[in-house]
Order: structure tokens, then sequence, then C-alpha cells
């Protein structure tokens, strides 16, 4: 766990968004924040280096991109776990997989901006481990109001 | 499909933008265009949602926001345009979907992610969601997950992270 500064704080809860599009961004921002333009970038620097950020910029959606991203989801049994772990991860179309607690035990990500991508690689996965991968697309999503307090 | 420049614009943003002063004028150096081309793309970008927002994205696990339930619900086909915008906006939950059902081995429809301190606060924020849905939610579950096994982040352009 990291120890945070008040200014940190200001930072996390006030710009997780609607960072200016200008010449002097920082500037502009830590105006709004009560920081000078250096103290800002030093800080937003620090917070990277410590990990309490995982990085300043934009966040892309890859699915306004053209791109697809799909939720799936497979039931693994417990002996084959790791197995299959290194199965699934080995293909470069999952960027996030999770083990869940449920008969559903592993949740992953599969995302690749050729939507084909995310099917053929569901099929492979299903050919190299012999298991069920239960696509679960997003059919629509609905307005997200979360912002990380600190 | 994207544009080669919007491509090389994903691929020279998606670690950061530069910490410097003129964080779009170093950017648009570095790509070999004009700091005012870059400006307004970005602007354009955000304006149709291929950006959600820029800024800080925090590392929940680092700052202690250490628990995440994904919440998942059966909610009444005629009910979920009504409820599933009043869940996702609760400040607590960060990704809120309507999905395929796969009956019979799954019958929820909305996935909704919640993150706590602490697994008692997560239960504690479902309860939450639990109550705004009343009988518009036949059942729900929560899946915490035990291990992460991979996290690299979306590669849109496909290139390996350093």
């Amino acid at each position: 766990m990291i120890t945070l500064t008040d200014a940190d704080r200001v930072i996390i809860n006030g710009l997780q968004g609607g960072f200016p599009v200008s010449e002097r961004p920082f500037a502009e921002a830590g105006a709004r924040l009560g920081l000078s333009e250096t103290e800002l970038i030093a800080r937003i620097g620090a917070l990277v280096e410590a990990g309490a950020i995982s990085r300043f910029g934009p966040l892309w959606n890859s699915e306004e991109l053209g791109g697809a991203v799909c939720l799936a989801a497979m039931s693994v049994p417990s002996e084959r776990f790791d197995e299959v772990t290194a199965k699934v991860n080995a293909h470069a179309e999952i960027a996030h997989n999770y083990e869940r607690d449920h008969a559903l035990n592993m949740w992953f990500v599969l995302s690749s901006l050729d939507p084909a991508r995310i099917r053929a690689t569901a099929r492979a996965i299903e050919e190299e481990t012999g298991l069920k991968v239960w696509l679960m697309p997003k059919e629509e999503e609905f307005f997200v109001g979360f912002r990380v307090e600190v | 499909m994207l544009s080669a420049s919007d491509q090389a614009l994903i691929k020279a943003t998606e670690r950061g933008l530069p910490l410097t002063p003129d964080p779009y004028g170093d950017l648009a150096r570095a790509l070999d265009r004009s700091r005012a081309v870059i400006m307004e793309r970005l602007g354009a970008l955000l304006e149709i949602g291929a950006i959600r927002r820029i800024g800080v994205i925090p590392n929940h696990y680092a700052l202690g926001v250490i628990a995440n339930g994904m919440s998942v619900w059966d909610i009444d086909d005629s009910r979920v345009a009504e409820l599933g915008p009043r869940i996702g906006a609760l400040p607590f939950v960060s990704h809120c979907y309507r999905r395929p059902r796969h009956l019979p081995a799954w019958r929820y429809n909305v996935f909704a992610m919640v993150h706590g301190r602490s697994r008692d606060e997560v239960h504690q924020k479902v309860g939450e969601i639990a109550a705004l849905a009343g009988a518009g939610a036949r059942a729900h579950d929560v899946l915490f997950s035990s291990r992460i096994l991979k996290k690299t982040g979306l590669r849109l352009t496909g290139q390996p992270a350093a």
C-alpha cells in the first residue's frame, strides 16, 4: 500500500478525466487543483513511478476504434487449471485473465483490432483444451459513473 | 478500421502522455505532425467516445481498492433498460453491461463490477444494488477474483509492452 500526500489525493481524485487538450494542459489542470505546473508534472511522475497510477493519458475505448473486445468464461477442472491457464494466456488476444470462485472459474477478456479474431481465438482455445469457451459479448453498455476515491 | 495516423497516435499514447509542460507538442514532434493537428484529433476522438477520458488511470490495487466482485444479475428483460443505467451510475460500479444468458449454465444478463477495500464492503455495495433492483432482479451472485492469471492491458496495436 502506497502512502499518498494530500497533493497526491487531490490529483487522483480530481484528475481521473477532464485533462485539458491545450498548449499548457498541466498548467491549466494544476490551477484547477491548486498546484503549480511543475509540481503537478513531478507528482504525476512520482505516482506512476510508485505504481499508484498505472499511467497518465488517454483511456482508449477500443470498440469505438473498430476493434473488438469480448468477455469469455470457462469451467476448468482444478487439476488442469495451470495447464489450461498457460494455453489460454499464450494467445496474444488475451488481455486479462482472472480466476474466480464459481463453477465458471476462469474469466478472460479477448481483444483484437480484427473482430474475427475473437471467435477464432475462442475456437482455438476450445480445440487446444477440449473445454467449452462461453463468449459473453457486451450487448449494451450502461453509463458508468465510477471514480476511485482515495 | 483505424487510419494509420490514428493507430500511430494510439501507439504513441498507450503507455501515457509525455510528462512535460507541452505534452501534445512533444507528441506531435514524435509523430512528425503539428500540435494543432494532434489536439484537434484528440478533441474529436473524445467527442465521439473513442477516447473515454484523459487523465490519471489509477492502479486500484496499489491504492487499497483491493476487492473487486463481479456481480451478476438475472434482471427481468422488460426492466433492463430502466435498471441498467441506474446500476451503472452508482459510484462504486466500474463497468455495467447487458450480456447474453447461456441457459441453463448461465442465467445472468447484467454484469456490474463492484470495487471496494474489502469483500465485506463489496458485499454491502452489492446489497445496495439488490435494494435498488428490488423485484426486478430474480437472482444474483458475486464472483470474486481469487487470482490474476494475466494482465497486460489492451494492446490495440498488437505491439508487445515494454
